[in-house]
């Protein structure tokens, strides 16, 4: 196990796009057990991605069972997640392990169908909504180069815009 | 903490004001920190930190011509100031109602006393002339908890006939 570095905007390999795991390898698995154990050094922090720690593989990790406010899948390893439907949309407030001391208000698809595979190759379909589903849209979109910076809405426009205020 | 200054410019609004006082700050090799920028009541008002390797009345004396050109009202302030010095809020509040005398004051009042510590607030009146409403939103820490901010706001409500409510704020970090 190895605590990994998380790159940090404006660091330009945050815009890559990563590739999707073709093999299920015990480097895949390690690799999982390493990311997992970066991202659960950081308190607070509910979701990692493969790209973050300088791996451009379609990989993302996503936990928010200690916050049982919110209905959830428990700890998820995602391997080429892929969205398959989304309903809805929902204003909350986001950060990122690669953007320090700045948050901001993002738009999300409220509810999503999601279709992914995990460390050992089998595939998994979820539906989830609210906190969980932004998280794993978050993560989505570091694998295709995307920061939540990209999609910040301004308060301003957050008011008139009348979408549902989440969190 | 470095030595920023505290610009603050207001006046009449027209197109260009940024780009021009911002033009003048780079000119004068400064660098600018955090702004907020908004149009209240018709006027262009600013305030914003800025760096400047040259000394306070340099500046002053740079930025005169330019403000009154402009016909802006500037005022310059020495402050001890950094940047990375964010707060999380963890409650945004919503109050709204028809138009009345005092009622930011009773509002932040009851908010302070339930522990509230402000970060953001914006205060807008619509509706029309012969009905105002005021709208008002607030982003904050609540410092006694949420439950003292909510108990807070169903009184603040009942007593002036508002909508008052708030929405915990739970930042996704990822
Ligand atoms: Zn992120």
């Amino acid at each position: 196990m190895a605590l990994l570095n998380v790159l940090i905007y404006p660091d330009e390999r945050l815009k890559q796009i990563s590739q999707p795991v073709k093999e299920f390898s015990e480097d895949i698995k390690k690799f999982v057990r390493d990311l997992e154990e970066t991202f659960r050094s950081f308190p607070g922090c509910v979701g990692i991605a493969a790209p973050q720690v300088g791996r451009f593989e379609r990989i993302v990790l996503v936990d928010i069972s200690y916050k049982p406010q919110h209905v959830n899948h428990g700890f998820l390893v995602l391997i080429n997640p892929e969205i398959t439907s989304s309903e809805g949309a929902s204003l909350g407030r986001e950060g990122c392990l690669s953007v320090p001391d700045y948050t901001g208000k993002v738009e999300r698809a409220k509810s999503i169908t999601l279709e992914a595979c995990n460390e050992n190759g089998e595939e998994h379909q979820f539906r989830m909504s609210g906190y969980e589903a932004r998280a794993v849209q978050h993560e989505i979109d570091h694998l295709d180069g995307k920061l939540f910076l990209d999609r910040l809405v301004s308060r301003r426009n957050a008011l008139s815009k009348r979408i549902e205020l989440s969190t | 903490m470095e030595n920023w200054l505290m610009l603050t410019l207001v006046g009449k609004d027209r197109p260009g004001i940024v780009a021009e006082i911002t033009h003048a700050l780079f000119d004068l090799q400064g660098n600018l920190g955090e702004a907020s920028m908004t149009r209240l009541g018709g006027n262009f008002t600013i305030m914003l930190m800025v760096y400047v390797p040259e000394k306070k009345t340099v500046v002053e004396e740079k930025l005169r011509p330019v403000c009154d050109k402009l016909k802006l009202f500037f005022h310059l302030d020495e402050i001890e100031a950094g940047l990375h010095q964010h707060i999380e809020p963890d409650v945004r509040i919503s109050i709204h109602g028809a138009d009345q005398a005092g009622i930011v004051a009773r509002a932040t009042d009851a908010l302070n006393k339930a522990g509230l510590n402000i970060l953001n607030l914006e205060s807008d009146v619509g509706g029309n002339t012969d009905s105002p409403v005021y709208v008002m939103h607030i982003e904050g820490v609540a410092g006694k908890g949420l439950e003292a901010v909510d108990q807070a706001l169903q009184k603040l409500a009942r007593e002036n006939d508002v909508v008052a409510r708030m929405t915990p704020i739970d930042t996704m970090v990822g």
